[in-house]
């Protein structure tokens, strides 16, 4: 037994969630296989978690935390055929099969249940809730708390987003060879939207909360490793990564959010970019660009960059335009009017960064970035009314108290 | 697996269609129905529909059912025609649904519905 018992600390938290992570989506995926029953499968093991946060809070992680929570979802799922009083077979299948078996990386299971909940037939918070709880091993509770959202909520979006897998026998199978690109793209977008979804919020006040950017980076490890010809999931690794190695730096002594501009460069993890580099290379050799790659090679040239000045701008914004052909998203337009800025000056960026107003007036990055833009030509009244837009439109604490910093500088110049 | 393919389509695109290319699209679809019923993909052709301004619906109303003139919603899409099909999966029920030849045309789509099965307990 290894002691967690100091519930409350990070490093007891990290490893619970670590020994779930790596066991609960192998899981759903052989007891599906077994029962036939995606819901059954998914709800046995929803259990098991639940009882295993309980009982390895107070004593500790177990020897093999795999097999404890096999026999744990088992019995959960033979109680839950047998409430349904069916599928007698499928009981003495379960009752037989009691050597627990090891996940063996050359066909990992988890893949097709990834891009079972994933499927493009399901509405991508329902994706990202389902993907977070059968695959990553998530409770209700903690993906409620990192979506902001309410239990009954995310509970009622999984509980539909099962019912319709069920339903309307959506596959837990990869996908056919004509769309596994598109398929593919699916897992990669909900891998991402999960890193941000941690990225951004700030650390729960839960004892138990997951670190959603850590289940992220270690779900988009998953696929690159089980899919190692794929240059775009190997380019979201990379992605990932980079923005990992940066983390140390986003916040300051005082825990106030640092921007890329103003962080400790010699915070960040040196060998985590070295290994993102790699990655993006291994990508590159397999001549397929794509948004996530060129995200990455974006990012590798901040990390690679002595400071925000001598960063190499015009570098990064040739690779937005290349980006731009696979994502046309008003927000990649944005970040290429930062580049913009840099390489063409404030005074050429601002009436590009303006046309995306209609679409981005709701977007609180869209009014700081305006508010850089207009303080750098000068127009301090106008940055203040844009930073104060951007300040109403953000709930993340560390990004308001970052902009009211900026405010208050703002205010005292006028 | 048995779904319902409802074919879908927006009759106020109709005359942006070029005529030759219609009656190109019919045969397509003829030989779509071909394709798919040898395959043993087609439970029920179903039905193609007369245009939506031919629709008469029966309503509830609060002194019983009340005849009116038109489709019974008012959505700029209409039903234009179904089939059942059966075949093994979602995926396999898409693939189909992605090969309707009338796709090409905008505003043209295809819903994909789930039958209940009611010879389960």
């Amino acid at each position: 037994m290894t002691p967690a018992t100091a519930g409350t600390s990070a490093g007891a938290d990290a490893a619970l969630a670590a020994a779930i992570r790596a066991e609960a989506g192998g899981i759903v995926a052989s007891l599906f296989r077994l029962t036939g029953d995606f819901d059954v499968a998914e709800e046995a093991v929803q259990e098991a978690v639940l009882e295993a946060l309980r009982t390895w809070r107070r004593s500790g992680i177990p020897d093999r935390p795999g097999a404890w929570l096999q026999v744990a979802a088992r019995r959960n799922a033979l109680d839950r055929l047998r409430r349904q009083q069916r599928q007698q077979k499928v009981v003495a299948r379960l009752r037989e099969n009691v050597t627990v078996e090891e996940a063996s990386p050359d066909e990992d299971e988890r893949l097709p249940l990834l891009f079972g909940c994933c499927h493009p037939a399901l509405a991508v918070e329902a994706r990202l809730a389902l993907t977070l709880r059968a695959v990553v091993g998530l409770t209700t509770a903690q993906i409620a708390r990192a979506f902001l959202a309410s239990e009954p909520t995310v509970a009622q979006r999984i509980v539909r987003a099962k019912r319709k897998i069920v339903v309307a026998a959506i596959p837990m199978t990869m996908p056919a060879p004509e769309q596994r690109a598109a398929r593919l793209d699916d897992v990669l977008t909900v891998t991402y939207l999960m890193y941000n979804e941690g990225y951004v919020s700030t650390s729960g006040e839960r004892g138990d909360d997951r670190d959603l950017a850590d289940d992220a980076l270690w779900l988009a490890g998953l696929v690159a490793t089980s899919l190692p010809g794929e240059a775009e999931a190997l380019g979201l690794c990379a992605l990932l990564t980079l923005q990992h190695a940066r983390q140390p730096a986003r916040f300051d002594r005082g825990g106030r959010l640092v921007l890329l501009a103003d962080q400790d460069r010699s915070r960040w993890d040196r060998a985590a970019i070295d290994s993102a580099d790699r990655l993006l290379e291994r990508a590159a050799a397999l001549r397929r660009p794509g948004r996530f790659q060129l995200q990455a090679a974006i990012a590798a040239c901040h990390a690679s960059a002595p400071s925000w000045e001598a960063t190499d701008w015009p570098q990064i914004l040739v690779l937005y335009d290349m980006l731009l052909r696979y994502d046309r998203s008003p927000v990649t337009r944005l970040n290429r009017g930062v580049a913009l800025g840099r390489v063409r000056g404030a005074a050429a960026a601002l009436p590009y960064v303006d046309t995306l107003a209609p679409e981005l007036d709701g977007y609180h990055l869209f009014h700081a970035t305006r508010a850089d833009l207009l303080r750098t030509l000068g127009q301090a009244d106008d940055a203040a009314t844009a930073d104060a837009r951007a300040l109403e439109l953000t709930r993340n604490p560390a990004e308001q108290m970052l902009l009211r910093a900026r405010l208050a500088g703002e205010r005292a110049a006028l | 697996m048995k779904y319902v393919l409802m074919f879908c389509d927006t009759p106020s695109l109709y005359d942006q269609a070029d005529p030759d290319e219609a009656k190109a699209t019919y045969e397509e679809i003829f030989a779509w129905f071909g394709e798919h019923a040898a395959a043993g993909r087609i439970a029920d052709g179903g039905a193609e529909l007369q245009p939506v301004t031919t629709a008469t619906t029966v309503k509830s109303g609060t002194d019983g059912p009340v005849v009116v003139d038109g489709p019974f919603s008012e959505a700029k899409e209409v039903v234009g025609g179904f089939t059942v099909i059966d075949v093994p999966d979602l995926d396999a029920a898409l693939e189909m649904a992605r090969s309707w030849p009338a796709l090409k045309f905008p505003g043209v789509s295809v819903e994909v519905r789930p039958v209940v099965d009611h010879s389960e307990g």
